[in-house]
Formats: structure tokens, C-alpha cells, sequence
């Protein structure tokens, strides 16, 4: 058909169009592998949990009742919502965990967020060239110490510092656990809104300062408010690591499942609760349901804010790259 | 500049086009191309930007075959056979049809390895090999005197004309017989288009070549032939004395006077 | 001051209280800089502590010997064995895994949003719709899959421990004992090496899959178009020009997340961590011992803390030893690419 001489389009190069097809394949097997996992982790976690909904067995003392609802009764009773999954009638009440949770977040976005947004804007908008090189590899350093060495500085040391210094009655309490967990969200609530502020194009900056305003009302009331979204994702992607964190928690919380609205007392996360639990539970128990319970329920809540975060710095993004 | 009164018979059309159109989802960017691009000989498209050049030279290797949602119509055929038949091996397509881009871009390798890519994915491994046509397609490209006492070093590190020049050197390696060339010399200066210019008039004793052009009197001086397109049609086809000297349609006679844009 | 001139009473009223202004600015500024102060500290304090505490523990005798005394004395031999097979199981299964789902993602998928593909799909007709359908469909999984891996990478890690306790320990370890123990032996069905690593590796896989997409989203697409004008296949392409011009942005991700990887505790809780091992892990059904669990055992588990402190500073410092230097040569390779694209451009 063709022309001796003449270029030769006919499919020739068969080794290379096979392993072509071959790569193709490999890819596209090892994305959808990727893939099936990514929905696994979805599937089991649920999965596990299922049977305070579905087992009756196990529904008669796990379930959403008693979760998030049940009091004990009895007047001279101190602790009305008890979580004590183990003995004779296992109490699980969430409401303690939640408590404890919400308390150590609370403390560690206390600490983590206006250091975080503080820093950043120093290192974005003041500090010199040579310094910012030097900052960003440091809080990449904070940010690479394993949370179980957070938990065990806290637990040894600084738990011991804090009640020298405050004197309070318990040493592991939601200061201790919160302040550790702070040092552990710094650097989520330093690189995002770092990288949000660094991105705001030159010349708003120019703009104001052309303007006669000062490099520090330049900073404060046009570089920060621009940078707010990046700063609003930091400050709800570091909720969502505190949720979910366990190892610091784990150490540095004094591990009591207790109702107190104290930052002095000793506390217990819903995160440390697995961690402590699990290892002993019986499988298809009620309380290993629970606890599988409260896994799922951390996935969703950290899922929603992760979500969010996303949104955020997807709002950012487009705000810059539209105004730029 | 005058140029000799070809006396030869029209040599044989290398590409024969044939009522092609052009998508790009739903814009219709061009409308029944006819034409036949001759061998050995230099082919210009001029026009105002927009109005299809680049898409109908990359409808030629199937470039445009990687852009989502193209599609075309109609038939564009090399040395007879058409090149949207299904038979056709697009890979084998491009190393037969060559192409050179507007902005430079050499592969972040050294020198040598830009020129030896095409050879190495055609499995070509022989040092001996390589080096030969390594050095055969640099000084094909006008780039060796300059060159060869740094080939290892990166091609990042050449300037504009001559990144341009190694990206010719490098499709000429794999040895193709067409070249398309999507204004080449659009982002260099005066001295480095010279070059370019003479090295594209060197070429065409071997090769077919298509070049896209927003400079008027680079087509007059390089093509032998030239194209007019305007608003995805092919306005005016025909010898490039012609086409600057005694251009048949009004519309190419404004353009090339300047008129518009 | 009430000067009768107006001239000059705007005057005295700007000039000072400028001045005022400036020096509350400097404040702000100084405070600013103070919070970065007060972050360095900490990291600071946290490591001066640790190195003065556990660095003089450090000794030829404890990184090669088992613990003994109830864990009060000897060394961490096993647990820092135990560890690096751990790691480096995990980067077997987490990096190639995570790359070449990242690939697919990039270059094989759809570029084409969703919405583009579904209008482009609306208007289509005959042959086309076929085949345009595939393309909806395949760029509507590859917006999912990419929004599920940036949220999954901030899911907590004990998620992943209770993941990994249900599907690979219950689940794929169940059926497998139930399949090859007729005697209902127990192999599979419980923690060992080969499930930490998996559920280890699932935890890092998202974040090697963002960063090698994001190294691979570097790469200019001229290279990428020349690479094909050149008659390159798709393969072809990806291995010689794609991956190598990737490769300064996937390593730095990579082995920042095989770090963080490193240090993680909660998904090998229940996973195959061991308490206490005289012996090194044999194969991939063997428990083992951990750097970061022993820390964790040490610290809360001990009946006697004051004695095995040395140990548990030790063990620390070794810790944080390991994780700073794959932490480091990450942040090093990036800077050094940084400072490269900088001056290149
Ligand atoms: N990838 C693409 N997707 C959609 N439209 C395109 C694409 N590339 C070019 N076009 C459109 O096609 C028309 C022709 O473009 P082009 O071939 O680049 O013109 P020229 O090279 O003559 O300047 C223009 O209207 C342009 O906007
Ligand atoms: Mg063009």
C-alpha cells in the first residue's frame, strides 16, 4: 500500500506501543487499587459500628440514647453522665468524653491560634529574607516531632512545670494536654496562613504603602484581611487535628472520664478512649462497637472540618489568582 | 529581494488536504481547508492571531489530539495516506512530521541529550550511533560550531535563538521529512531570527517544511509558497510572489498592505 | 492646646500623636516577633530537655541490646529494629502506591473538569456520547478521589489504627487463618509487622499522593507536548520527562511523609506493636517492637518511673534522632530545589 521510499505510518513500533498499554493499565490498576482502599477505610470504619444499630443484642446497652443523652438518677450522685464501659452495667455515656475534648481543643486552639496567625505575619510581612529561610525549615522541625514525644514532654515535664508554677491540684489536667496540643497545631496554624499571606500579590502591599501607610498597618489592614480565608482554613484544619489527635492526649490527660467544666481537672478524650480501650475490648462487644462508634464519629467531624479547610484555601486561591 | 521564476513542474504535493474543519467542542475553528503543500519547499501561514494557523499545522503531526474535546473532519493525507485513519501509528506520524514550537522548549537535559531524546525512546542506545547523529543534526541545525565543546552541559543554559535552534535540532535527529514550525522566531531577537531564516531556507532542500508566521516579510523572504488564512478560511493560496505582489482577494491585499490586523 | 491659628492646632495635633502611633506600631511589630520567639523556644526547650536528659544515655550498649530489669535497663535493640522494618515496609507499600496513583490521576484521567466534560456530553451525538460518557465519568472520579485523599490525610491516625484493626486483622487475617489453619489457629488474625505497615502506609499514602501530584502539576506542559512531537508515547513521556522533572517535589514529599509516618503511635496500637520482645520480628506474622510504643510503655506503664527514666530519655532521644534526619534530608532536598527553580528562573 505504501510507497517504497515514502514514510511508513502503519502501526509499527509494537513493543513500544504495548508496554504503552501496559503502563496505561498498571496506572490506571494502581489508582483504582488506591482508590478501593480509600473507600474501605470508609466502609469498615461504619461497618464496626453498625451493630449498635443493628444487633439487638448489642443495642440494648450501646445507642445513641445512651450516648448522648442518659443522666443516672439518685440525688446524692456526682457524676450524672458516666462513661465506665466495663462491669456489671456498663455506662456509656459520651457526654464526659465530648467534654474532655472539647476542653483540650479549646486550650490548644488558645495557644496554637493567635501564636500561629502572629508568627505568620511576622515571618511574611517583617522578617528579613535570611531569617524567613531559617523559620520555616524551624517550625517544619516542630511540626516533624511524633506527638508521642509531645505526650511524653508533657506527661514528664511540663505537667510538673505547670503545677509549680499555678499550683494545680491535679497535675495532668486540660491545660497541660491543651498547651502540649497547641505546640502540636503551631505549625498547621503557622504554614497555612503563612502561605495564604505570602500570596497576596505585591502590589497591595504597594498599593497601601504608596498610600503612606506603614508597613504595619499595611500588614494588619490589607495583607491580613486579604489572607483570611488561608487564616480562617488554618484555624479549622487545626480544630480538625485536635479533634483527632490521641497520643497527647493519651499521655498528658490524666485519663479521668470526667463531667467537669475545669481546665484544672484531669480529663479524657473521645481519641484517648479508643487508645486506651481497644487493646482490652472484646470483639463484638457492645463497648467495642462504641468504640468503633466513636471512631466513625471522629472521622465525620474531622472529615467535615478537613472539608472545610479545603474550601477555605480553595477560597483563597481563587481570590488571589482572580485579583492577581 | 527577488526570487527566480521557478521554471521546474509543480513538484508532487507532500500533504493533500481535503474539506478539513476543526473543532474544539463546540467552536468550529476551521472551515473546509483545500490545499496541497508541495515537497521540498517552503509553506507559510500567515493571518491574523486567532484565526486558526496553529490549530491546522497541529492538525498535521495530530498534535491536537491531546487537547480535550477536539475533533476534526475531513482528510489530511501524507504521501497518500490519510492521517486520521484508524490504521494510522500516531507516534510513527510524528517522527515523520516534526515540529517545532513557538516558545523554545528544550527538555531540562543536558545539550546532547535533548538532541539523542527522539533516538533514545526509539531505542537507540548505541554511544556510536548517537553521537553521530547527534553531531549530524547540530550542524544540520547551524548549532554545533557553537555548541560542541558543551554538550553535557544543560540546554537551559543556551540563550533564546540557540534553545530555539537545539528544538530543531532535535526533531531533525529523529529524521523526519516534514518540519512544522509555529512561529519559531516570534520571541527572538533580530540576529537569532536571521539565523533561524537561513537555516530554515538551508533545510528545505531536504525537508518539507510549514512554518507559521505573524511577520509578513519573513514569509516573503523564507516560503516559496504561501497561505492567507482568516477566520478558520483559507483565503488565498498560492506562490509567494504572487500572494505579496499580485494577491488575487481584496482581503489579502489589505492584510499584507497593513490595513488591518 | 488651643492655639487660636487652625493651622497650626492641626498641626500639633498630628505631629505627636503620629509619633505615638509609630511607637505602638514597633510594639505590635516587636510582639509579633516575640511569638516567633516564644514558638523557637519551645521547640528549643523541648529538645534541650530531651538531649540533656537522654543524649548521654546513648550508648553502643543500648541501641544493641534488648531491655532487661522489667524494662529499667539495657537497650532498645529491638525496638529500633522493629521500627525501621516498619518503616521501610510501609514505604515499599505507601510510596509506589502513592506515585503511581498520583500519575493516574494527573496524566492518565480527564483534564477536563466534570462540568466541562458533562456539557461537552449534552451536546454530542452518535459515536461520540459513547465515548464522552466515559470521560464524565472518569473525571467525576478523579474530582472525588482527589477531594477524599486531601480529607483523608487529616483524618486521625487512630482512625486508621481502628481501620486496620477491623479490615486487615478481622477481616482480610480472619479469612486467612479460616482458609489455611484448619486447626483454627491464630497466624493472620491478629497484630503483626506486615498489618502495621499497611495501616501505616494507608495513613501516609495521601500525602505522598498530593505531593507527587502537586511535583507533577511543576512540570511544563511544553515539555510534555515536545516530548510527544518527538513521536513519545504516554509511558515514554511520564518515565523520561515527566517523573524526572516531578523527582525534587515527590522525594521531599515522600520522605516527609514517611517521617511522619515514623513517628506515629496510634495506628500500630492494636495493629502488631509488642509490649516487650527478647527477640527481633522473623517474618511479617511476627509482633515487634516500636520506638514510639516503648516511649508510650515506658512513660505511662512503668511501675517505677524515676528508674527507668534514662531508658525512656533514651529511647526519646533515639526517636527524635530518626525522625529529625528523615525530617531534615526532606526540608534540605526541598530548600535546595527552592533555591534551584529561584535562581533558574
Ligand atoms: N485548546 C483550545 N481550546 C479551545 N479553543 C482553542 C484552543 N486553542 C485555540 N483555540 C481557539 O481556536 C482559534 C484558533 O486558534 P489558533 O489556531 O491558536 O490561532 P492562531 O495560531 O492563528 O493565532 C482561536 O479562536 C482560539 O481561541
Ligand atoms: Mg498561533
Amino acid at each position: 500500500m505504501t510507497v517504497p521510499g515514502k514514510a511508513n505510518l502503519a502501526r509499527g513500533v509494537r513493543g513500544r506501543f504495548i508496554r504503552d498499554r501496559l503502563m496505561t493499565s498498571v496506572f490506571t490498576g494502581a489508582g483504582w487499587f488506591a482508590i478501593l482502599f480509600i473507600t474501605l477505610i470508609f466502609a469498615f470504619t461504619f461497618r464496626e459500628a453498625m451493630p449498635i444499630f443493628t444487633d439487638p443484642e448489642v443495642a440494648r446497652e450501646a445507642n445513641l440514647h445512651e450516648f448522648f443523652v442518659k443522666q443516672l438518677e439518685g440525688e446524692r450522685m456526682e457524676q450524672r453522665f458516666v462513661w465506665q464501659p466495663v462491669g456489671d452495667i456498663p455506662k456509656f455515656s459520651f457526654v464526659p468524653l465530648i467534654l474532655g475534648t472539647l476542653k483540650a481543643t479549646f486550650v490548644g486552639l488558645l495557644v496554637a491560634c493567635p501564636l500561629g496567625v502572629a508568627a505568620a505575619l511576622f515571618s511574611s510581612e517583617f522578617a528579613p529574607p535570611r531569617l524567613r529561610e531559617w523559620i520555616k525549615p524551624m517550625i517544619e522541625l516542630l511540626a516533624g516531632i511524633p506527638s508521642v514525644v509531645l505526650g511524653f514532654f508533657a506527661l514528664m515535664v511540663l505537667g510538673t512545670w505547670l503545677q509549680e508554677a499555678f499550683g494545680f491540684t491535679y497535675r495532668l489536667n486540660a491545660w497541660n494536654a491543651g498547651i502540649a496540643l497547641g505546640i502540636a497545631l503551631l505549625p498547621v496554624v503557622f504554614t497555612i496562613s503563612e502561605d495564604g499571606m505570602s500570596s497576596v500579590p505585591r502590589y497591595y502591599r504597594e498599593g497601601s504603602l504608596a498610600l503612606g501607610a506603614s508597613r504595619f498597618q499595611t500588614a494588619w489592614k490589607v495583607v491580613l484581611p486579604a489572607a483570611l480565608p488561608a487564616v480562617f482554613a488554618s484555624f479549622v484544619l487545626a480544630f480538625g487535628r485536635a479533634i483527632g489527635e490521641t497520643m497527647i492526649l493519651l499521655m498528658a490527660g490524666g485519663n479521668a472520664a470526667i463531667t467537669s467544666w475545669s481546665l484544672g481537672d484531669p480529663l479524657r478524650t473521645l481519641s484517648a478512649t479508643i487508645a486506651a480501650e481497644l487493646g482490652e475490648v472484646v470483639f463484638g462487644d457492645p463497648h467495642y462497637s462504641a468504640l468503633f462508634f466513636i471512631g466513625t464519629l471522629l472521622f465525620v467531624i474531622t472529615f467535615i472540618s478537613n472539608s472545610a479547610g479545603q474550601w477555605f484555601i480553595g477560597r483563597m486561591q481563587r481570590r488571589m489568582q482572580g485579583e492577581s | 529581494m527577488t526570487k527566480s521564476v521557478r521554471q521546474e513542474p509543480e513538484p508532487a504535493p507532500k500533504i493533500e488536504v481535503t474539506g478539513f474543519n476543526f473543532f474544539y467542542g463546540e467552536l468550529h475553528v476551521l472551515h473546509d481547508i483545500v490545499m496541497d503543500i508541495p515537497e521540498k519547499q517552503v509553506t507559510a501561514f500567515i493571518g491574523p492571531s486567532g484565526c486558526g494557523k496553529s490549530t491546522f499545522l497541529r492538525s498535521i503531526n495530530r498534535m491536537n489530539d491531546i487537547i480535550p474535546g477536539a475533533r476534526a473532519r475531513g482528510a489530511i493525507t501524507l504521501d497518500g495516506q490519510d492521517l486520521y485513519a484508524k490504521s494510522i501509528d500516531v507516534v510513527a506520524l510524528r517522527r515523520k512530521v516534526g515540529m517545532v514550537f513557538q516558545k523554545s522548549n528544550p527538555f531540562p537535559k543536558s545539550v546532547y541529550e535533548n538532541v539523542a531524546y527522539g533516538l533514545r525512546i526509539g531505542g537507540v542506545n548505541d554511544r556510536n550511533v548517537l553521537d553521530e547523529v547527534v553531531e549530524r543534526s547540530l550542524q544540520r541545525a547551524a548549532l554545533w560550531n557553537e555548541v560542541k565543546d558543551r554538550l553535557n552541559t544543560s540546554a537551559m543554559a543556551l540563550s533564546g535563538g540557540q534553545q530555539q535552534r537545539l528544538c530543531i535540532a532535535r526533531a531533525l535527529a529523529v529524521d523526519p521529512e516534514v518540519l512544522l514550525m509555529d512561529e519559531p522566531a516570534s520571541a527572538l531577537d533580530p540576529i537569532a531570527t536571521q539565523k533561524i531564516e537561513e537555516l530554515v531556507y538551508e533545510l528545505k532542500s531536504n525537508y518539507t517544511i510549514v512554518i507559521v508566521t505573524h511577520n509578513m516579510q519573513q514569509a516573503a523572504r523564507v516560503s516559496d509558497r504561501t497561505a492567507f488564512f482568516m477566520l478558520g478560511k483559507l483565503v488565498e493560496y498560492d506562490d509567494t510572489n504572487t500572494i505579496f505582489m499580485n494577491p488575487k482577494q481584496k482581503l489579502t491585499e489589505d492584510y499584507i498592505t497593513g490595513r488591518f490586523g | 492646646m488651643t492655639s487660636g491659628d487652625a493651622f497650626d492646632s492641626t498641626l500639633t495635633r498630628v505631629i505627636p500623636s503620629r509619633r505615638r502611633r509609630r511607637i505602638g506600631e514597633y510594639l505590635w511589630v516587636f510582639l509579633l516577633g516575640f511569638s516567633i520567639v516564644l514558638i523557637l523556644a519551645m521547640l528549643g526547650v523541648i529538645l534541650g530537655d530531651v538531649i540533656i536528659h537522654g543524649a548521654g544515655h546513648v550508648s553502643w550498649t543500648f541501641i544493641t541490646e534488648s531491655p532487661r530489669q522489667g524494662l529499667a535497663e539495657g537497650g532498645i535493640y529491638p525496638a529500633i529494629i522493629g521500627t525501621t522494618f516498619l518503616v521501610l515496609l510501609m514505604t515499599i507499600a505507601a510510596v509506589p502506591l502513592g506515585v503511581a496513583t498520583a500519575v493516574y490521576l494527573h496524566e492518565y484521567t480527564p483534564a477536563e473538569t466534570p462540568k466541562q466534560a458533562w456539557s461537552r456530553f449534552r451536546t454530542a451525538e452518535g459515536a461520540d456520547r459513547r465515548k464522552l460518557f466515559g470521560t464524565v465519568v472518569l473525571s467525576l472520579l478523579a474530582k472525588v478521589t482527589r477531594s477524599a485523599v486531601a480529607n483523608l490525610a487529616g483524618v486521625p491516625s487512630i482512625v486508621f489504627g481502628l481501620f486496620g484493626l477491623g479490615f486487615f486483622i478481622q477481616f482480610v487475617g480472619g479469612t486467612m487463618d479460616r482458609l489455611t489453619q484448619p486447626a483454627g489457629e491464630i497466624v493472620w488474625g491478629q497484630g503483626n509487622l506486615l498489618w502495621a505497615a499497611l495501616t501505616l502506609a494507608l495513613l501516609t499514602l495521601p500525602t505522598v499522593i498530593v505531593a507527587t501530584e502537586e511535583a507533577l502539576r511543576t512540570v511544563p506542559a511544553d515539555q510534555r507536548a515536545a516530548s510527544i512531537a518527538l513521536g513519545a508515547t504516554r509511558w515514554e513521556t511520564i518515565r523520561r520527562i515527566v517523573l524526572p522533572g516531578a523527582l525534587p517535589g515527590i522525594l521531599p514529599g515522600a520522605i516527609l511523609a514517611i517521617s511522619r509516618g515514623a513517628g506515629e503511635v496510634a495506628p500500630i496500637l492494636f495493629t502488631g506493636a509488642a509490649y516487650y520482645l527478647p527477640f527481633l520480628p522473623e517474618s511479617l506474622s511476627s509482633q515487634f517492637m516500636h520506638l514510639g510504643y516503648h516511649v508510650l510503655i515506658l512513660s505511662t506503664q512503668s511501675p517505677d518511673v524515676e528508674a527507668t527514666k534514662p531508658v525512656l530519655y533514651g529511647t526519646v532521644f533515639v526517636l527524635l534522632i530518626l525522625t529529625f534526619l528523615l525530617n531534615l534530608t526532606g526540608v534540605l532536598i526541598r530548600a535546595r530545589t527552592r533555591t534551584k527553580l529561584r535562581s533558574g528562573s
